[in-house]
């Protein structure tokens, strides 16, 4: 019954989608402009059909009613709650209708957002998110079909892959994931609309499709932190990155995403790379598809590719399509979209930005060769063959490297240009922060060329970002006599996006903080020991106290109690590794254990145990500040909160008492960084 | 005068990167073999980092809990290669299933630097009697009192 409603409800999407598709350039051409209310009703309605697809498939997981074919997949009756409703997107078929439904909710919101907007644009851009759609919808009531009924019905399935049923970041990694995957949608329907409404050549586009972007990016870099920690609290290894395909193919859209933002205000500012910023638009949208491709069409052996089937060939020809549209569309209206400004001086802000695009697009192109190249080898020449971490370490660390200097030399620089002497004045502070974290990293230990470049170029960019919220925060101080946190938060309020960007720059120099120290002073020791030994890894000592097993509803668990031996020997803490086996599989599923501080992680797995308890096999690893790398992620989305929602380029509304801002100048303005700067 | 300055610049980055990436790509590529191709290659697969894949020789398995060192036989119907890894095996590791060792073939050892289990997404139930309620129930039953 739910599984006829749901299936129904798919079909009639699929309909009402093409149908949007089809009336769109009908309504504009024949100037029926009234029609247009139709298409941004199927938008409506195609949400409100999915939506209760979805729910549908919840309320089936939940009621484990193994008639309907993904139930019967994932379902289990042992499962916990929990674990059932993530099973959602724990699969094949229910992440493809997570896929449509969180685009088309994304859909409504655009319309509903933005539908009073005169010209064709707005008319446009749904037009596309309804293509993506009907894509989407066509999976779902062909290969991905979640809804087949099943015959005869089984009275308990196996429940979810046990993997994914083994932490609770399962019911945040994959949802953030979609968010900022399927949000990439959204711009790229706004550079689409933008073509075909001809107003390419105004900067009114970016200016919606940027917000989007953002909102995307935000949620993308939090989903793969969350991956990366999913990976650290699951897997066992202790590490987070391992350049893994379904890794890879997270990262390159947020390159390409992360390539737009700073373009993007190159073109505002500049009337510069406008073509550049449309085609990072499609490249993030055709990557986020690429994604989906890799992890989901079962060309991959992992966690993320559920099965092998027809479903690859859709989404090769989807891309395919995809970008023979875009090329046609593009190549079509070049001439008018690209643009014919001209940098300022060598030293800008607009030099360092296209410096930071081309790096950032040379890392994704590494990342994206590196991924495909063990595809083609094999489709092409036929051998099996595979990029090593190597590879990707030896071409892309050097990138990020040179990214994170870019990153102290952008803020401190003018847009426009200034002399070489100027330059060097404004770099002299960032360089001190330099030296200051190189010869910490040295004498922490560090002796790679990249490792101690890496420590540096954080301290460079530290002191070039917070150097910014110094010379504003004075600057305010110094005009209307603002105590120290009322000054930080108007400079805040009074050019989000400006500040936001920095605030999103010092989470990833924590991110980037915490990668170098861990990967260059990581140390681990694995040994078999018996209850009361003990084992010591630079200078963190843990005994063990025992091996014990308990018995859970959908498996059996077996753990070791570690105690964490402080300075002074006595008990500062536990730590329980534990081995997870379910019922449903004969592999287990590790659960290492791991006590955090701000210095670092002591990371315990229990690798393997004698069956009556004599001894267990530990792995112990010290890792110097991986915390820090999960803190950076959360300061990176709170940057982008801020960005998001600024107002129009404005001050905030003055409170009664102070002096008109306009008289004051030398207040850091949204649109007049150089004042600032020119007035320190 | 000034664009083609521009234009020869981007051209000459893209060679450059172009020229890294692939020279980068034909040092870094790992080939995967069976028992069988690596034999075949006799003395040119010798001390060349691959991947190696097949099935755990059923019998092969040595493990010595003290020194960590894990001894087992790799193999594909028709060629053996005789394994050594270092650490516990994986917990999953048993008997007959498929494996992919990385490593480098030499003098008739194949030394794993990276042990791969594979993680069939067809997942079994384990048989009557491997479960492990059944397997640890000493260890069950003494934590529960």
């Amino acid at each position: 019954m739910t599984g006829t409603i749901a299936h129904n409800a798919l079909l009639v999407s699929v309909v009402v989608v093409a149908l949007g598709v089809i009336l769109t350039p009908v309504a504009i051409r024949t100037e029926r402009r009234e029609w247009l209310q139709l298409v941004y009703g199927a938008i409506y309605t195609n949400f409100l059909l999915v939506t209760i697809a979805t729910f549908s498939m919840v309320y089936a997981l939940v009621t484990h009613d193994f008639s309907i074919s993904y139930v019967a997949n994932v379902g289990s009756r042992s499962t916990p709650l929990l674990f059932t409703i993530i099973s959602l997107w724990g699969a094949l078929e229910g992440s493809i209708l997570f896929w449509g439904w969180v685009l088309a909710m994304y859909s409504a919101a655009v319309v509903w957002l933005h539908h009073r907007r005169p010209g064709n644009l707005v008319p446009y851009a749904a037009m596309t998110l309804l293509a993506v759609s009907a894509f989407f919808g066509i999976l779902l009531v062909g290969p991905a079909d979640p809804f087949l009924p099943v015959f005869p019905v089984p009275a308990d399935g196996p429940g979810p892959n046990t993997l994914l049923q083994n932490h609770y970041l399962m019911a945040v990694h994959p949802p953030l994931l979609y968010l900022g995957y399927v949000g990439m949608s959204v711009p790229f329907a706004f550079a689409i609309g933008a073509i075909l409404s001809n107003e390419a050549t105004s900067n009114e586009w970016a200016v919606l499709s940027r917000r989007w972007m953002l909102a995307s990016w935000g949620f993308l870099s939090a989903a793969i932190i969350a991956g990366m920690w999913w990976s650290y609290e699951v897997l066992g290894w202790g590490g987070y990155w391992a350049w893994d395909p379904v890794e890879n193919a997270s990262f390159l859209p947020w390159l390409t995403a992360t390539a737009y933002l700073h373009s993007v205000m190159v073109q505002e500012r500049r009337n510069m790379l406008r073509l550049w910023t449309l085609n990072l638009c499609v490249a993030t949208f055709v990557l986020t598809i690429l994604g989906t491709f890799l992890t989901r069409s079962g060309i991959l052996s992992s966690v993320h590719a559920f099965t092998t089937g027809a479903i690859g060939y859709y989404f090769l020809g989807f891309i395919a399509l995809v970008l023979a549209a875009t090329l046609v569309l593009v190549a079509g209206h070049s001439d008018r979209i690209r643009t014919h400004g001209s940098l300022g001086g060598a030293a800008s802000r607009e030099t360092v930005f296209l410096l930071n695009n081309l790096f950032l697009t040379a890392v994704m192109l590494t990342v994206l060769v590196g991924t495909l190249y063990p595809l083609i080898a094999e489709a092409i020449r036929g051998v099996k063959v595979s990029v090593g971490e190597p590879f990707f370490n030896m071409m892309a660390i050097p990138a990020m490297v040179a990214l994170l200097f870019l990153m102290g030399v952008g803020p401190a620089l003018p847009w426009g240009s200034t002399t070489w002497e100027d330059t060097r004045r404004r770099l002299v502070p960032p360089s001190i922060g330099a030296l200051v974290m190189g010869v910490i990293g040295v004498v922490s230990g560090a002796r790679g060329v990249y490792a101690i470049l890496a420590f540096a170029f954080v301290g460079f960019a530290a002191v070039g970002n917070l150097r910014e919220y110094w010379i504003g925060m004075r600057a305010r101080r110094n005009a209307h006599g603002e105590s120290w946190p009322v000054a930080f938060v108007r400079l805040m309020r009074g050019n989000r996006r400006r500040y936001g960007g920095y605030v999103a720059h010092i989470g990833v120099l924590f991110v980037a903080l915490g990668v170098t120290a861990s990967a260059t002073f990581r140390t681990e020791r694995e040994a078999t020991i018996t209850p009361g030994q003990t084992l010591t890894v630079s200078g963190r000592t843990v005994r063990l106290k025992g091996v014990w097993g308990r018995e859970e509803p959908q498996r059996s668990v077996i753990g070791a109690t570690l105690e964490v031996i402080d300075a002074n020997g006595r008990v500062s803490g536990i730590l329980e590794p534990r081995m997870n086996y379910y019922r449903v599989s004969d592999q287990p599923v590790p659960t290492p254990d791991v006590r955090s501080s701000i210095k670092g992680d002591l990371y315990a797995n229990l690798m393997a145990f004698d069956p009556n308890g004599a001894n267990a096999t530990v792995k112990l690893i010290v890792e110097p500040l991986v915390p820090w790398i999960w803190f950076g992620g959360l300061i990176v989305v709170i940057g982008a909160v801020i960005g998001m929602f600024h107002g129009r380029r404005r001050e905030p509304v003055a409170v009664p008492s102070r002096a008109p801002v306009v008289s004051a100048p030398p207040i850091p303005r949204a649109s007049e960084p150089e004042v600032v700067t020119a007035s320190s | 005068m000034k664009k083609k300055w521009i234009i020869s610049g981007l051209v000459a980055i893209v060679a450059i990167f172009a020229w890294l990436l692939f020279g980068g790509l034909q040092k870094n590529v790992v080939f995967f073999l069976t028992p069988k191709e690596l034999l075949a290659k006799g003395a040119e697969g010798d001390g060349v980092p691959v991947r190696l894949g097949g099935q755990v020789k059923p019998g092969s398995t040595k493990w010595d809990a003290n020194t960590l060192d894990l001894r087992f036989t790799v193999t594909d119907g028709s060629g053996d290669i005789p394994v050594k890894s270092t650490g516990a095996p994986p917990q999953m590791f048993r008997d007959g299933m498929g494996v992919v060792v990385e490593g480098k073939y030499q003098h008739g050892l194949f030394q794993a630097t990276n042990l791969m289990v594979k993680h069939s997404n067809e997942y079994r139930a384990p048989k009557p009697g491997e479960e492990a309620h059944e397997k640890y129930k000493t260890l069950i039953q003494q934590s529960s009192k």
